[in-house]
């Protein structure tokens, strides 16, 4: 479903990632750890459509994002440590505006659903500037998934999140049913990692260093491996 | 047509966001109508020399009110990270474009229809030229606006943004201000447009060769 081929990034001279391959099977839910400035959100910006790669490959749901991005656009939702919503519009102003951009048929019934979903229905006329960090944030997966889209990508989607938001942001993301998607998520949270994966893939010095399933995998070994790739840096 | 429906969907959220806070109109209007005051207590104005400082005047309130509202335009959405998330919707970007200057093209035309009156009245200027007037302030506006938009996406990115813009937007949009000017003059001192129609080819000219040209590089001054 997302396909990553020799994917090369860089900014002038600086080169971030070095040759990035990676894949996502479809209804896999892979998560991507990597120390700061390991690339984790270049390489999301660029399988988002976001950033073009200086070279390389990328496939999304069978489209060429070289060729077709307007096409892949419609298979991805994002859900970022930034909010990606408009401060001074209600929670409904939101999903109806993004809801035209992605011609989502019948938005008022979609829109009610997800609203539901995330525990917002109550607070749908109020402005995002007055909801709480943990709030936008659900507004924000209710966002990505308006569109329902086949691939999720979760760009440390916990940043910012106070332990008990963060720990309820699995509670959320599985209300709006992200679970049965192709899920590429970012984290530095080892332990989030490790549970929510299938599979977990180090990112570090802009190479995939390592990847493994989680049946092959405990908290202990991913602690080793992290630590023995980020000190060797 | 779904890219229209994706251009006024733009449009319409701009407007909501406005709507919600007032914080661009208000600043724009106060900024144009101190502009406009200042100019008429500063200059002693007799009846001969007020048909040659008022458009300038005028074209002064436009251009400066308008830079106002052609910074906020992406400033905001950029820092609010909003940005990202119309760059991550199935829209083609020359749609976001144009959602965006409609949107510049509307507050500053807003503010033009509420400060039109008062200029006329405060350089005690020939009402009826007004309906001529709003005219050539809206071509001129697009001309403006037009090149404003695609520079206030350029440089959003940028440290010094706020100052970047007006240096790198003036040089650009003189034909537009000094064509502006001429016709605004023209029409106060009730010379026939047919006269100064080589001023209104120009600003024509360059409204629709600037925007056509922004609409097709607005692409590339999204990528980062």
């Amino acid at each position: 479903m997302i396909e990553v081929q020799s994917v090369i990034k860089a900014f002038g001279n600086r080169p971030i990632l070095k040759g990035v391959n990676l894949n996502v099977a479809g209804g896999e839910f892979l998560t991507l750890v990597g120390p700061n400035g390991a690339g984790k959100t270049t390489l999301m910006n660029i399988i988002s459509t976001l950033s073009r790669p200086t070279a390389g490959r990328v496939r999304v749901a069978g489209f060429d994002l070289a060729h077709d991005a307007l096409a892949a656009r419609r298979q991805i939702g994002m859900v970022s440590h930034k909010t990606l919503l408009y401060d001074d519009l209600s929670a409904g102003q939101n999903l109806r505006f993004f809801a035209r951009l992605y011609d989502v048929p019948d938005p008022q019934a979609r829109i009610e659903v997800l609203l539901r979903q995330v525990g917002l229905w109550g607070r749908r006329n109020d402005p995002v500037r007055t909801f709480s960090r943990g709030m936008q944030q659900r507004l924000a997966i209710a966002r990505a998934l308006l569109h329902d889209p086949p691939v999720v990508l979760l760009d440390e989607p916990d940043t910012g999140l106070d332990q008990h938001s963060a720990a309820s942001l699995g509670d959320w993301l599985g209300q709006a049913g992200v679970a049965r998607r192709t899920v590429l998520m970012t984290t530095h949270n080892l332990e989030r990692a490790l549970t929510w994966g299938h599979r977990v893939a180090i990112l570090a010095n802009g190479r995939i260093a390592f990847q493994a399933d989680r049946s092959e995998l405990n908290a202990d070994r991913l602690r080793a491996e992290y630590d023995r790739i980020v000190t060797r840096r | 047509m779904p890219y229209l429906r994706k251009v006024l969907a733009i449009v319409a959220k701009d407007i909501a966001a406005e709507l919600r806070t007032r914080e661009m109109l208000s600043s724009m209007f106060v900024f144009s109508l101190l502009v406009i005051l200042i100019f008429n207590f500063a200059f002693d104005l007799r009846a001969d020399n007020q048909a040659a400082l008022a458009p300038g005047v005028l074209w002064v309130a436009i251009t400066f009110a308008g830079m106002l509202g052609l910074s906020r335009s992406f400033i905001l959405e950029k820092d609010r990270g909003s940005i990202e998330g119309l760059l991550l919707a199935p829209v083609d970007r020359s749609a976001i474009y144009l959602g965006k200057l409609l949107g510049n093209v509307l507050f500053i035309a807003v503010v033009e229809m509420i400060i039109l009156p008062i200029f006329i009245i405060l350089f005690n200027l020939p009402a009826d030229a007004l309906p001529v007037l709003v005219g050539v302030t809206l071509l001129g506006t697009l001309g403006f606006a037009g090149v404003g938009t695609l520079f206030s996406a350029m440089v959003v990115h940028t440290r010094a943004r706020e100052v970047l813009l007006p240096v790198l937007l003036f040089p650009v949009v003189v034909p537009v201000m000094l064509s502006s000017v001429k016709l605004t003059a023209a029409i106060l001192d009730r010379v026939p447009l047919s006269e100064v129609q080589n001023w209104l080819s120009l600003l024509v000219a360059f409204d629709v060769i600037f925007m056509t040209l922004s609409f097709m590089l607005f692409d590339y001054v999204l990528e980062e």
